[in-house]
């Protein structure tokens, strides 16, 4: 299977994603890591109205035989996070840079997320894996 | 996610942290799951396909229809002897001496302090030609070595004949309701005559070999003992009957809602049978003495400290191998096994809790990232096959 990395996202090399919109940024996990992972069975996300902190883990994701840490590109503070998700979470393999995002952030600063990985230094980097 | 090596099995950190890494070793049906692109990972010192078409489907084939495990890395010996029965006696708390030829009994052999060396099956084959009684015994891959010096240096090998057919035979596993009907074709016998933990030499495509109605699936199936190419055309065979091809993850996930221990993990050298909850397999009343009697006795009449449970967590987190059981916040014992239960859609655990924490009913907690969660004790197994049958 070919693995799709949009170009207007902004990666980690932990596999999170940001997409950033004015000061939104739209959280989610590549599909790399949702390819790695397998079924995924559990998220854990903070509350709307959390703050989130760029370099800190946020929430976790598992699947039936791994758990990890979630990292944001980006800080800011929770102003929707996706409860189908977390009702459904074997749903975010189907989209997970559409209807699979996880948060929504209003971020602090927009000129963070340039610290983290275009697509094309993303996919070189879990090509190389 | 920092790590997204998928974290299968925290293994028995003796035999599997080894100062120098070792080449994986491969089964004869090795290439197979590489042709089916399966996801591997190493265990007990093989490198074994984790999944194949991903854990959840192949949980599920087990479950409704009929799934497919290669096992070839499990040790497999072979004995003979006069005394075989008597002398294995001496080794396990089990009375194998109730055995009728082809029945098999689940027992562990025990150390000196009653610690467990290791869990195994031993299939008794009744007597040859010549009066002698033969029997295999079927133990865990990566306990293999371990066990076959324990068995030498235990059995007197002027009675006891023991041959190793670990590297020489490969071991199928095929379970799920749906299991008999897929393999029937393929074996000259009726597989019907095998009733639940019995065994027969049969004929599988043609070739002399070992059927079992066994299993670590909490499911009814086989366990097919075959020479090599035998079992690659078998594989095959199956596959295009559409048998599932299923890895270590779903054989986890399947032995787990079956409450079956996982050697390493549930039970080790530290841990006696009657703590593992295996008390139905310690037989103190109807046999003589054997390795670790003493200590199971004292234990059997002051009551033992803790016991495996089985718990259901009340919420969506999973407790995970490892993680803390706390009672009143205090920390009472560790997660030995966890997962959530694709069957029942709940997440569920093996965990060691001290003797009067341990009712079915009590109220526990379990530390998930540094928070309490609450779990409670629970019935095992969390799944019962309906499609089982009785032994």
């Amino acid at each position: 299977m070919l693995l799709e990395y949009p170009s207007d996202l902004k990666y980690l090399d932990s596999h999170e994603y940001a997409r950033l919109d004015g000061e939104i940024a739209t959280i989610g996990i590549s599909a790399f890591a949702v390819d790695q992972l397998g079924d995924i069975v559990f998220l854990e996300l903070p509350e709307v109205g959390d703050a989130v902190t760029k370099g800190e883990s946020f929430g976790s994701v598992e699947s039936v035989k791994a758990v990890e840490d979630l990292y944001s590109p980006i800080s800011g503070t929770v102003i929707e996070r996706n409860e189908a998700m977390l009702e459904s979470p074997e749903q975010v393999a189907e989209d997970p840079y559409g209807e699979g995002w996880l948060l929504k952030l209003r971020v602090n600063d927009p000129g963070e997320v340039d610290d983290a990985l275009s697509a094309d230094e993303y996919r070189a980097q879990v090509e190389g894996e | 996610m920092q790590e997204l090596a998928i974290q299968l099995f925290v293994t028995n950190k003796e035999e599997l942290t080894p100062e120098i890494t070792l080449p994986l070793a491969q089964t004869p049906l090795f290439q197979l799951a590489v042709e089916l692109k399966a996801r591997l990972t190493s265990f007990g010192g093989w490198e074994m396909p984790v999944q194949f078409i991903g854990i959840g489907r192949e949980h599920e084939a087990v479950r409704t229809s009929a799934g497919m495990f290669d096992i070839s890395h499990m040790g497999k010996f072979a004995m003979q002897g006069n005394q075989l029965i008597s002398q294995l006696q001496h080794l396990v708390p089990s009375d194998l001496s109730r055995l009728q030829p082809c029945q098999a009994q689940y027992t562990v052999l025990l150390n000196p302090e009653a610690g467990i060396i290791d869990d195994i099956i031993f299939y008794y084959q009744g007597k040859d030609e010549t009066g002698e009684q033969r029997g295999i015994i079927i133990v865990n891959a990566a306990t293999t070595g371990k066990d076959k010096a324990w068995l030498n240096s235990h059995l007197d090998l002027n009675q006891v004949n023991l041959q190793d057919l670990s590297s020489e035979k490969v071991l199928i596993a095929i379970q799920g309701p749906q299991a008999a009907a897929a393999l029937q074709p393929f074996v000259q016998e009726d597989l019907a005559q095998i009733k639940s933990f019995g065994h027969l030499e049969a004929t599988v495509l043609g070739q002399k070999s070992f059927i079992a109605r066994t299993g670590y699936t909490g499911e009814d199936g086989f366990e097919v003992m075959v020479q090599p190419s035998v079992g690659v055309e078998l594989w095959r065979s199956l596959y295009e009957v559409g048998v599932i091809p299923c890895g270590l993850g779903a054989r986890d996930t399947l032995r787990l809602e079956a409450a079956m221990a996982l050697y390493g993990q549930d039970i080790d050298e530290t841990t006696t049978p009657l703590e593992a909850s295996l008390s139905w397999l310690v037989h103190l009343d109807t046999k003589g003495d054997f390795i670790g009697r003493s200590v199971l006795e004292q234990q059997k009449s002051i009551g033992v400290k803790r016991r495996l449970v089985g718990l259901q967590m009340q919420g969506r987190n999973i407790a995970r191998h490892g993680y803390q059981v706390l009672s009143q916040k205090k920390i009472i014992g560790e997660i030995t096994s966890g997962t959530l239960s694709l069957t029942l859609g709940y997440p569920v655990a093996l965990a060691y809790v001290p003797t009067q924490l341990s009712q079915v009913g009590q109220q526990l907690e379990v530390e998930i990232r540094g928070k309490a969660y609450p779990a409670v004790v629970v019935k095992r197994p969390f799944y019962r096959s309906l499609n089982r049958l009785a032994s």
